[in-house]
């Protein structure tokens, strides 16, 4: 497609108001985090003032940081390697032998997400109180692992699917079999690709929000749990509020910068090579 | 020593049944070439030897032991694919050595396997190359290397040739020749291209949809061909076909009548065919030659002058077109009548149904 001028600078202008449309709320956040709380609810805002920090030294004062922010590494990892572990066999398996009804079945497992998670919280809830995972950081992986699961799958099923067929027969007409199939010629070649799954898993993950607050209280409780105990007894205190949410998201927001790259390969399904 | 044995074999998907019974012997050293139109199988029962697909029914037998169920990574035989199917990851030294690192085998004894297949190919420069530093011939190279390092009970090859360009093709055929003397070793070769087909084989298999319409050394089949489908499809430029009447039998073979009234005589048995019936007479394009005295009349319509031969497209008195080929040298041109004398003995009759009057003599190459 040949772009002209004009249609350039109109998708550029395109691009930027999406950008800063959806940034504006973290922008804001970030702002306000650094007001007092007087500031902070002053009508109209002010985008001038003198900064401080004391919001931040409040929510420290508070809560402990580092114990929600291991939680959230911990559920985090353990629930996108789980999702792997389970989801790499299932994806090998549908992408190189097919049956008739695989892509029903990718369907239909996509069709899980379409489900409102709180539509089964009842009986998780129960399951977890009956085996004692309430408020356990195991709880949470298990959770976390199926609730990303039907992605996962997709995912590594669309980047397996593009290996050609033919260098895994090769492989086994030179005597792979299925380990070494997967060791030596699978897991090299999609490399990329289950590493994009994991980060995009990473990240959703990290933000989860329904099942953490619903499951964990003290002892499991992410940041997301954390941001949470800001917002509810003594009314709103947005200056703090904010520096939670900013020291909760920091460490995504910067994981996620880093892999940029590998994550908009990963998002864009291999469409682009 | 490796044989290769087919009984019946027989591959169906669902209900559509696209191998329809292929009984095949290969013996050890043979180099057999499965040669057929695209789609009509070969691929499929190449990849029922190679355990990459699945029989349906019927035998296969490696070395006399029927191997239906073994995997293809026991099965001992190296397959070359169209695409190459080298490892995008490795270099070609990796690439080349992988079997051998499959199979156990110490890394001095790999290195030194790889070296000896890497010398015999002309490999050696580019041993720590990966496969997209590579041309698509050397990548051939590479893909043939890696078959035999393993040193296979037998090579499949896939259309190993079809994505190189046609002096690239020309020269690894040769090559190809080359190697199955050097290595004594027995081959399976599919290909479309009766050329291949006939330059390497010592012995073709002719399929066409899911069945076999003959099986011969390469001159078999260019001078007997079973029936209409092998004539038309071995030999190039292709085999030229008439319609004729039989007038019936005598000593010297059977006499038969083109639409022009023309008479020939070729020196074949009656077999099944009634006298007075219809047939279809072959004659190779080579077995022409122009004649002031000569049966056949027609009008040349188009010359094409490849150099050292002519292709004379000539149309018949009857509206029938008809290919004669002759030497570079030749005069005749377009848009000039020209009479044409055939040698019999290089004819050939197809029944009704397609199937050819037997010859009354082999040619002594076919034997
Ligand atoms: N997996 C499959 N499912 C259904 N039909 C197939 C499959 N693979 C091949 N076929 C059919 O089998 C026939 C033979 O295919 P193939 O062996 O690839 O032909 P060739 O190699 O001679 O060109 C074709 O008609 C093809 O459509
Ligand atoms: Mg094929």
């Amino acid at each position: 497609m040949r772009t002209t001028g004009r249609q350039l600078l109109l998708i550029t202008i395109l691009g930027w108001g999406v950008a800063l449309l959806l940034f504006f709320p973290i922008f804001w956040m970030v702002l306000t985090s650094f007001k007092s709380e007087v500031a902070a609810i002053e009508v109209p805002p002010r985008l001038l003032f003198t900064p401080t920090l004391e919001s931040y030294a409040e929510v420290q004062a508070r809560a402990d940081y580092l114990h929600f922010a291991l939680n959230s590494v911990i559920v985090s990892v353990g629930g996108t390697v789980l999702a792997l572990a389970l989801g790499i066999p299932a994806a090998y398996a549908m992408a190189f032998h097919p049956t008739r009804r695989t892509r029903s079945t990718l369907l239909w497992m996509l069709s899980t997400k379409m489900l409102p998670s709180v539509g089964v919280l009842v009986p998780i809830y129960l399951l977890f109180r009956t085996f004692g995972l309430l408020d356990s950081r195991a709880g949470l992986v298990v959770i976390y692992a199926l609730m990303n699961l039907p992605i996962v799958v997709w995912m590594l099923f669309t980047f397996f699917k593009e290996v050609p067929g033919e260098i895994l027969e090769a492989g086994r007409m030179d005597g792979a079999r299925t380990g070494a199939e997967f060791w030596h010629l699978l897991l090299p070649l999609t490399v990329p690709g289950i590493a994009s799954t994991g980060l995009l898993s990473l990240i959703l993950c990290w933000n989860e929000a329904f099942w953490s607050l619903n499951l964990t209280s003290s002892e499991a409780a992410p940041l997301t749990a954390f941001i949470a105990s800001f917002s509810s007894p003594q009314g709103l205190f947005f200056a703090k509020l904010s520096a939670a949410s900013t020291v909760a998201v920091a460490p995504i927001l910067v994981f996620g910068w880093l892999s940029q790259r590998q994550l908009v390969r990963g998002l864009t399904f291999g469409a682009v090579k | 020593m490796a044989t290769l044995e087919l009984r019946d074999i027989r591959k169906s998907y669902v209900a559509h049944e696209v191998i329809k019974g292929v009984n095949l012997d290969v013996a050890d050293r043979d180099f057999v070439v499965f040669v057929g139109p695209s789609g009509c199988g070969k691929s499929t029962l190449l990849r029922m030897i190679a355990g990459l697909e699945e029989i349906t029914s019927g035998e296969l037998l490696i070395d006399g032991k029927r191997v239906n169920e073994v995997g293809p990574a026991d099965r001992g035989l190296a397959m070359v694919f169209q695409s190459y199917a080298l490892y995008p990851h490795m270099t070609v030294r990796q690439n080349m050595g992988f079997a051998l690192r499959m199979a156990g085998i110490a890394k001095a004894e790999r290195e030194r396997k790889v070296a000896e297949a890497a010398r015999i190919l002309q490999l050696e420069p580019y041993l720590d190359r990966r496969p997209k530093e590579l041309s698509g011939g050397q990548r051939q190279r590479v893909a043939i290397g890696r078959a035999i390092v393993r040193n296979p009970r037998i090579f499949l090859f896939d259309e190993p040739l079809s994505n190189l360009d046609a002096s690239l093709r020309g020269q690894m055929r040769i090559e190809l020749a080359r190697l199955h003397q050097e290595l004594d070793a027995t081959m399976v070769y599919v290909t479309h291209d009766q050329v291949e087909a006939m330059t390497l084989a010592s012995k073709i298999v002719v399929l066409q949809a899911g069945k076999v319409e003959q099986i011969g050394s390469p001159l078999e089949l260019y001078h007997h061909p079973a029936n209409l489908f092998v004539a038309g499809f071995i030999g190039s430029p292709r085999m030229n076909f008439l319609e004729a009447r039989i007038l019936g039998a005598d000593g010297g073979g059977v006499r038969v009548a083109l639409r022009s009234g023309a008479e020939i005589v070729v020196p074949a048995a009656m077999g099944g065919a009634q006298a007075g019936g219809t047939a279809t007479l072959g004659i190779r394009p080579e077995s022409l030659r122009p004649d002031p005295e000569g049966p056949i009349a027609g009008e040349v319509r188009l010359a094409e002058r490849l150099g050292g031969l002519t292709l004379l497209h000539v149309t018949l008195a009857g509206g029938e077109p008809l290919v004669v080929q002759i030497e570079g040298g030749d005069r005749t041109g377009a848009r000039e009548p020209i009479r044409l004398a055939v040698d019999g003995a290089a004819c050939h009759i197809f029944d009704e149904s397609g199937q050819a009057l037997p010859a009354l003599e082999r040619h002594p190459l076919a034997a």
